[in-house]
């Protein structure tokens, strides 16, 4: 069944971070200044058990990505008549949408409490005997396997047992060829290599990664079987699976994250380098710019390009083909604006240290045996920053993670129809203020922003460590 | 020193002069007055006559840059851009869509958001530095461990929680202060409490983190063996020399904020109900009230210029090193 593939801007632009991120670990693997750092994060316990959570989330947000329209079933054509046009459904749908298709297709009518059988209102029902009750009605999907309700904490707990086999044998096909590697070249035994792992007496620490693994993929196991039968995380207003809700908003607040950077990359580096290089009057004028960039007010900024957008949006409502596209323009939007106001910070660190930079020694000797200045801009200087845009880049991460929920709160950041924790937690304001109090929306809100951004931040500290020298000797 | 802060005066007028062309062009030029009534009528299918109604009833009726119209003078004066940009300069703001004077209201506005702003930051910096200061009193211990991985947790929540969480403890579960709301006068003290506690709670993790870092950078210097070696206890130490040193960069890191308390809060103030600076912008953009939007800019720039004087002058007033030319 031949599918037609949809690129929104902003998979474009992932898929060339991707490509970007490639391309810079295949440089970075043969310049030892930069490999070195990476083998310090790589030997890092902190380091590693972060970075697999990391992937999980990356994972997830690379199957959000991914995004394609289905074929309709064409009526067959008449026959003497070429056969029709191959229709595809409006819908644009990414593999992970097909991946949790039961999760998306098992809607509610309403709220309901995650696990619950009943939805959370009571709504008047007709008995068979024709007289009307208010009472709970039985939810349409969620345990609807169930005839007794009774049966429902063995059911529970016999699927997590079965999501807990599964996460198991997974985690052995990925982790037990690990060890047995290992001891082949190195001429161990499989179980003394084991038990060098167990022991935590490796030179990298298998045993944090190979355990923080174990954990996610159970975890994730188990909440993929009961998913399949409950409403894990309960459903919304609209009775929406929660669960579903906060793994699409993975992708928003990923691409947040690093696109951000991304877009303002190219203007940071190149304007800060040369301030930094050439001095004078465009060391001036470029600092003039970041000045005044900053003056404004960061939230102010972004209030009002959002506003002009919307205006733009709404006298232009014609050139947006769906909601998916518009909501996905209005994202790369607040990328790059939030890039805007944050580019300054790097692009003053880069100015510092190309005005340091250009005094070194070898700068020195390429001025005067003639080399171009922007020869030497690209050759000696950019390679002696990139240390300083990668750790950026890292330190960004959470912090615009956490500025993409602010911003949904105040309706400047990504679109009301878009799926994000912002979005999450802006509907739970009003969920918290009734009575008895809605509370899943925001729990899971919470659980999944709050291990991403721990990881994130946690990895940022290692790989900041790992990049400054200068902490190096104080620790 | 005075020619000094002369000039850095004279510097900030090209700054706030870009500052008022980017949000001229931001507001005026890529979206044209027409197309805000459009926008602020609402309907899809506006009268040219009601556009042009909503624009007198605003004052945006006169061309972008050059009258052609008018007589001498006038032919740059009246214009938006002289009317709505460069009379910011004499802080003169006009008046917003609903036909408030903006000036008026940032006045009266400006004090509730100090009232929560600066117990914020001074209770939040005695709390930060006084934290920061024990863990690194017993550095390299487990209590400093467990001290920076509570941090490093407190800094991964978002700033919403701990407003909502608190909200949802102290005022729905224990009834002990308002919700949200304002009084007037000392009145206020009970709706101030819970957005202090928030606002000093919800800085402590990434607080005392940097001022561990800033203690622990301090402690490794020459000095610090110095007193050491003398024989001076480790409390004298950390409280006497490390703490004195360390203030310089803790004071011009605070200096540089101390204008830009006057802007308040966005979320606190909204989330709480307060009267103040933050939530007239919050409201004015979602009212897309862009008059007090492009006011707010331009106080906010200026606020922001203040703050980068005051910090070059509060270098010099605390280390005689620095000398300003």
């Amino acid at each position: 069944m031949p599918l037609m593939p949809v690129i929104l801007w902003t998979d474009a632009l992932v898929f060339l971070l991707l490509a970007l991120g490639v391309g810079f670990g295949l440089y970075a693997s043969h310049h030892e200044h930069l490999r070195a750092p990476w083998r310090r994060v790589a030997r890092s316990r902190v380091g590693m058990g972060a970075l697999v959570i990391l992937v999980f989330y990356v994972l997830i947000g690379l199957l959000d990505t991914i995004h394609f329209r289905l074929p309709l079933t064409a009526p067959l054509p008449a026959a003497g008549q070429p056969a029709a046009e191959r229709q595809f459904a409006p819908e644009v749908l990414s593999l992970l949408d097909a991946w949790a298709t039961p999760l998306r297709k098992h809607q509610e009518k309403t709220y309901s409490a995650p696990f619950a059988l009943t939805l959370f209102v009571k709504e008047a029902m007709t008995q068979p005997d024709g007289s009307v009750i208010r009472d709970y009605p039985r939810l349409k999907w969620g345990g609807r396997h169930l005839k007794d309700p009774g049966q429902r904490g063995w059911d529970i707990a016999g699927t997590a047992l079965t999501g807990l086999a599964g996460g198991l044998v997974v985690w052995g096909l990925i982790a037990l060829p690990i060890p047995w590697r290992m001891a082949r070249r190195r001429g161990l035994t499989l179980s003394v290599m084991s038990e060098q792992i167990r022991a935590g007496r490796t030179e990298l620490p298998w045993r944090t990664a190979l355990g923080t693994l174990a954990v996610m993929l159970v975890l994730g196991f188990i909440a993929g079987e009961l998913a399949l039968k409950y409403h894990i995380l309960g459903t919304d207003k609209v009775g929406e699976d929660v669960f579903f809700q906060a793994l699409k908003s993975i992708r928003t607040g990923l691409v947040i994250g690093t696109l951000t950077t991304l877009v303002m990359l190219p203007a940071a580096v190149l304007l800060g380098i040369m301030a930094g290089y050439f001095r004078g009057w465009v060391d001036d004028i470029i600092q003039y710019l970041y000045t005044t960039l900053n003056a404004i007010p960061g939230v102010l900024l972004i209030a009002a390009a959002i506003l002009m957008l919307q205006v733009y949006m709404a006298n232009h409502a014609e050139a947006f083909e769906s909601l998916v596209q518009r909501a996905d323009l209005r994202l790369l939007f607040l990328c790059l604006i939030l890039g805007v106001t944050s580019w300054t910070g790097l692009c003053r660190l880069l100015r510092g240290e190309a005005l340091k930079l250009r005094e070194a020694d070898y700068v020195q000797a390429s001025v005067a045996l003639g080399v171009g200045h922007f020869a030497i801009l690209g050759r000696h200087i950019l390679p002696n920053v990139l240390h300083i845009v990668m750790i950026t880049l890292v330190l960004d991460f959470s912090g615009l993670v956490l500025a993409e929920a602010v911003l949904s709160y105040v309706n400047i950041g990504v679109d009301p129809t878009m799926n994000s924790w912002g979005n999450m937690i802006n509907s739970a304001r009003l969920e918290l203020a009734r009575d008895p109090v809605v509370w899943w929306s925001l729990a899971a809100a919470f659980l999944f922003m709050f291990t991403l951004v721990l990881a994130a931040n946690l990895f940022a500290d290692v790989v900041r460590d790992a990049f400054d020298p200068r902490l190096r000797g104080a620790r | 020193m005075s020619a000094y802060i002369l000039r850095r005066l004279l510097y900030a007028i090209p700054i706030l002069i870009g500052v008022n062309l980017l949000t001229f062009v931001l507001f005026f030029v890529l979206n044209s007055p027409d197309e805000m009534a459009r926008m602020q009528l609402g309907e899809k299918r506006v009268t040219p006559a009601a556009i042009s109604n909503w624009k007198r009833e605003h004052g945006y009726d006169q061309p972008l840059l050059f009258n052609e119209s008018a007589q001498g003078l006038a032919k740059v004066t009246q214009t938006i851009f002289f009317q709505r940009s460069v009379r910011l300069f004499a802080f003169d703001f006009g008046s917003s869509d609903n036909g408030r004077a903006i000036g008026y209201d940032i006045s009266q506005r400006m004090w509730p958001s100090l009232a929560i702003a600066v117990p914020v930051l001074l209770v939040g910096l005695a709390l930060n530095i006084s934290v920061a200061l024990f863990i690194v009193f017993f550095r390299a211990t487990y209590l400093d461990l467990g001290a920076v991985v509570l941090s490093v947790a407190m800094m991964s929540i978002s700033g919403l929680f701990y407003i909502i969480g608190g909200q949802f403890l102290l005022s729905k579960l224990f009834h002990l202060v308002p919700i949200s709301g304002y009084d007037t006068g000392f009145e206020a003290w009970k709706f101030l409490i819970l957005p202090v506690i928030v606002g000093v709670i919800g800085g402590v993790g990434s607080g005392v983190r940097w001022y561990r870092t800033l203690f622990l950078e301090e402690i490794s210097k020459d000095y610090v063996r110095t007193a050491r070696a003398k024989g001076l206890t480790e409390r004298r130490v950390l409280f006497r020399h490390v703490l004195g040193n360390a203030l310089i960069p803790i004071l011009t890191g605070v200096v540089v904020v101390l204008p830009l308390l006057f802007m308040g809060s966005l979320i606190t103030e909204s989330f709480f109900g307060v009267p103040g600076l933050g939530s007239y912008t919050i409201d004015a953009i979602s009212n897309q009230d862009f008059a007090i939007v492009r006011a707010m800019v331009f106080l906010g720039a200026v606020l922001y210029i203040l703050g980068l004087i005051l910090t070059d002058i509060s270098y010099t007033l605390v280390d005689p090193r620095v000398r300003l030319q």
